[in-house]
């Protein structure tokens, strides 16, 4: 008889954000009334966070599959193969509510609990990135989130041991009520000794590994899938409390025991600790789990069947060992100052069944558990289609050189050093390319070959397009994985937006994943991990639909990267590329000209591709010295960045006729690169890419100590320099 | 040169320094578990590494400079072998008693990782003797609490004694609190004993060992250790 303390009322099961409908469909899977232990493992495993019940039939679209993948989405981490038996884990995921609520535990957190993911599969994490979305800067909130944010995975990171090498960060007053802290992790293991959450063999022991389990985080996934109120303060409790150190020793342990063959399945207790990890490692084996709550280590007294079953507590795992190298696995363990304990096993039953003080306090059948979680076809209205912004209606408020100045100093555009500061980006000695570039490079072992890794998304662009904002943001990563000399290899996506509910959202959801979906497959560019944060809402308003891309690129020779940095005067500075002059949606028109409406620069695919070609080549030739993508802010953004990266100014030609110059030089068109070569290869660079069909056009040289436009006043690089790093500092002062 | 490098629950930067010593010294270090009570026989130089021993969670470095090993560490450098500690290193050889005074909050309050400009103050150390005095370093930091305090009589001493092996300074050599990346008393970036076998340094010479990675400065303090004990020997 399974105690029922106290009753489940239809309150009781609103409470655990279950619709009526799906406490409906508990009775008639288990065919009597649930105990509050189980109703509180229903609501864990079914919702939106765990089960993805509003998501899965879209994402089932995504492009996933190429050679070189070795695991694609539904595992812990995506693994890509890169040669020489060795491969890749990484993923992308959001802890955006935990970190509203509670700014550096919550990001902490969420640098742990992705770690977790990519070292349960075996890899030894070398490097993490993260994707940061906060409110308007005047907001009474967003310092202190940025401020705790940033301290919170710097903490995490820097004391666990990975360097944090790249990331981005952006500001906007639709994240006001609802921050975005979207963390990524990376390792490498050996192709072949990758492990997995399917559980094998019947009668083997269920071991409990890491911290031991207290009551935070009690419902912190159901928290995680719902609206914020007024009353998000009070939700603190649910956020946990992170412990690098005890990560560290985790990971330690836990490859040292994957190393000695001890491990048959493993999964780590992240969101609904205790209860996911078994049940997924149980339904993965089509096996039973039987669970002796008894034996888990708890650090409070009195803890119910309930409390434990729900913990979110952290550095914690789970793992089916080899029953003949139980006891070396332990003595591991306790080496570390690890807890170690048996607290179940494998059984024939395909029934979760689980104990606490003699009792039976839930007994649950374990696939249905997670396959019979409800699965939803919301209804979707698609976003209007804006027109498209003509360069002629946008009158430029300021001479050239006065915006690029401007430009240079707003918040979303400004230098990130005062972040990336922060984090210890140097750890491993392996990073050849510090933040501030394109992409992150670190190399691989002792070399020669390196990982190029970037995080992007433009949210602007989704909310007026999702299918090109969604196709955007992969080609984006793509090119700046290019634009160090990288080969793409594959993306993590991590899909932030408001409440699937509203027609309105799920529409600028099913846009941005099937434009995500087109860009990896025209690109070959799978996708192999995934996170999905829905209800990211306060009060009715939703952030900006902000579908974060991880991407992973290859670098044959880490000696061959190339970085933003213009190396010497008189090179010859090419644009590769077609500019059109597209100021919809640009900062340009949204930060000088307070214009929010029009179409988001559209992005050609096939284009992408060829110009991603033509500039990998030559790269991989050395016959390209810098090279920066065009993104945020267009080309003389662009340009201004790769002088104050290297003191070296520009004499710059003025803009095609057909094109007004500050539509040109501010426009966002996509599929471009700034490339700089010496003078006498300029002409073939130039020959060969029409042959390419592709657009090419001399913007000038580089040359002397400022930017020269032109017909306006020359801009001193030191001085453009000091205007790009002033803001953030500033800001954070309480000064800006 | 037979190197130790000693792994404490928390260390996080062995690799880096077991790589440095591989590749500037030839050999690779053994790695000593902090509740050994030994050190290999033989061993020349003992480094403690950069991390958060224990988690840091109480005063840094003050649960590491009580481990079991730190007993043998003592012993070996109370003969005069020599002792490299690196930032939570340096951290656990104040609280162990090895060196003398502090490293609290850096002053700006935050952790802060960049490049920071060395100046080898005195080249009459094992430590130092691959660079000349007044040699200007580009070095990395990566710290929360480097903040270096010592009482005054204790500053005298260091100074007197000419103890005081590095200085944050700006990248002409010159001390200006601009470029004290921490706030450091005297602008203290690293320290010898009193009989020079014992260093401890907040950065990361062993960050830049290699040009791949921007800079071999760091290559010097170990190549000068290597030449120390050749010319013992």
């Amino acid at each position: 008889m399974i105690p029922n303390e106290p009753q489940i009322t239809p309150e009781l099961v609103a409470e655990h954000g279950l619709t009526p409908e799906e406490y409906q469909r508990i009775l008639a899977l288990i065919g009597r009334t649930p105990s509050v232990t189980e109703l509180g493992i229903f609501s864990a495993m079914w919702n939106e966070h765990c089960s993805y019940k509003s998501s899965r039939v879209h994402l089932r679209t995504l492009h996933t599959q190429a050679p070189w993948v070795v695991q694609g989405p539904g595992e812990n981490a995506g693994v890509v193969s890169i040669g020489d038996g060795l491969a890749v884990a990484f993923k992308m995921e959001s802890h955006n509510h935990p970190s509203y609520i509670e700014p550096y535990q919550g990001a902490a957190t969420g640098v742990g609990g992705i770690l977790r993911d990519v070292f349960t599969m075996g890899a030894r994490p070398v490097a993490c990135l993260n994707s940061l979305s906060f409110g308007d800067p005047e907001h009474p909130k967003t310092r202190h989130l940025v401020s705790g944010v940033v301290a919170g995975i710097g903490g995490y990171g820097n004391s666990f041991g990975v360097p944090t090498v790249g990331g981005s960060v952006r500001f906007d007053t639709r994240y006001d009520g609802n921050c975005l802290v979207n963390a990524m992790a990376v390792g490498l293991i050996e192709v072949g000794k990758i492990f997995y959450a399917k559980a094998v063999g019947v009668g083997n022991p269920v071991v409990y590994l890491g911290s031991k389990t207290g009551r935070d985080g009690i419902h912190g996934a159901t928290m995680a899938s719902a609206e914020f109120g007024a009353d998000a303060e009070e939700k603190r409790p649910t956020v946990q409390v992170g412990d690098p150190f005890a990560e560290k020793l985790l990971l330690e342990a836990c490859l040292e025991i994957m190393a000695k063959d001890c491990v048959i399945a493993i999964q780590d207790m992240g969101a609904a600790g205790l209860t996911c990890s078994a049940v997924e490692m149980g339904a993965k084996g089509d096996l039973g789990i039987t669970l002796d709550l008894d034996k888990v280590p708890c650090r409070e007294e009195g803890m119910t069947a309930y409390e434990m079953m729900l913990s979110e507590s952290q550095e914690r795992m789970l793992m089916v060992l080899k029953p003949e190298k139980e006891a070396e696995a332990e003595a591991i363990f306790r080496k570390w100052g690890l807890d170690f304990a048996v607290v179940g096993e494998t059984t024939a039953t395909q029934r979760f069944l689980v104990r606490h003080r003699g009792e039976v306090m839930a007994d649950l059948p374990i696939k249905e558990l997670g396959d019979e979680a409800p699965v939803y076809h919301r209804p979707f209205t698609e976003t209007p289609e804006p027109e498209q912004l003509l360069a002629a209606e946008v009158e430029p408020p300021l001479p050239l050189a006065d915006a690029l100045e401007k430009l240079l100093a707003t918040p979303d555009l400004c230098s990130r050093r005062w972040v990336w500061e922060q984090y210890d980006h140097l750890i491993l000695g392996n990073t050849i390319q510090r933040p501030g570039g394109d992409s992150a490079v670190v190399r691989i072992d002792d070399g020669p070959k390196g990982l190029a890794l970037t995080t992007d998304v433009t949210p602007r662009y989704c909310e007026a397009n999702p299918f090109e904002g969604g196709k955007q943001a992969v080609a984006e990563a793509y090119r700046n994985l290019v634009a160090v000399g990288a080969r793409p290899l594959a993306v993590t996506d991590n899909l932030n937006f408001g409440n699937p509910e509203r027609p309105e959202i799920m529409g600028q959801f099913v846009g941005c994943v099937r434009g995500i979906a087109e860009a990896c497959r025209e690109l070959d560019f799978p996708v192999v991990a995934g996170n999905v944060s829905l209800y990211n809402e306060t009060n009715g308003r939703a952030i900006l639909p902000t579908p974060t891309i991880g991407g992973v690129g290859l670098i044959e020779d880490v000696a061959l990267a190339t970085t933003i940095a213009f190396k010497a005067p008189n090179e010859a500075i090419l644009l590769i590329g077609e500019s059109q002059g597209w100021l919809g949606q640009s900062l340009y028109a949204r930060d000088l000209c307070g214009i929010t409406e029009g179409a988001p620069p559209p992005v050609d695919l096939a284009q992408e591709r060829k110009t991603g070609d033509l500039v990998r080549a030559l790269i991989r030739e050395q016959t390209a010295t810098a090279v920066h993508d065009v993104s945020d802010g267009g080309l003389l953004v662009a340009l201004a960045e790769m002088a104050i990266a290297s003191g070296i100014g520009a004499r710059l030609y003025g803009a095609p006729v057909m094109i007004p110059p500050h539509a040109f030089w501010f426009g966002e068109d996509q599929a471009r690169y700034v490339v700089t070569v010496a003078q006498d290869a300029a002409e073939a660079v130039i020959v060969r890419a029409r042959a390419a069909g592709i657009t090419v056009r001399r913007l000038g040289q580089t040359a002397g100590d400022t930017i020269n436009l032109p017909g306006e006043r020359p801009l001193l690089v030191k001085v453009l320099g000091e205007a790009h790093e002033r803001w953030f500092p500033a800001y954070m002062a309480g000064q800006a | 040169m037979k190197a130790a490098v000693i792994l404490f629950p928390g260390s996080n930067r062995e690799r880096d320094a077991v790589r440095a010593l591989r590749l500037v010294c030839g050999a690779n270090p053994s790695v000593v578990w902090h509740a050994d009570h030994d050190l290999p026989s033989g061993t020349d130089l003992v480094v403690l590494p950069g991390g958060f021993s224990y988690g840091d969670y109480l005063r840094c470095g003050a649960i590491a400079a009580r481990a079991p090993i730190m007993d043998a560490v003592r012993r070996h450098a109370a003969h005069g072998g020599l002792v490299l500690g690196i930032c939570n290193g340096f951290q656990i050889l104040c609280e162990s008693g090895l060196l003398p005074g502090v490293l609290m909050r850096n002053a700006q309050l935050r952790f802060t990782c960049k490049d920071s400009y060395l100046r080898v103050e005195h080249s009459d150390t094992p430590f130092t003797r691959g660079y000349n005095a007044g040699q200007v370093l580009r070095i990395p930091v990566a710290h929360g609490e480097g903040n270096y305090v010592a009482d005054p009589e204790t500053l005298a001493q260091l100074e007197g004694e000419g103890r005081i092996a590095f200085r944050y300074c700006a990248p002409d050599g010159a001390l200006d609190p601009k470029w004290n990346i921490n706030g450091s008393i005297a602008a203290i970036a690293g320290i010898v004993s009193d009989r020079r076998n014992v260093l401890g340094l907040m950065p990361h010479p062993e960050n830049h060992v290699e040009a791949a990675l921007g800079s071999t400065d760091g290559r010097g303090l170990f190549a000068g250790l290597v030449e120390h004990l050749a010319q013992a020997a």
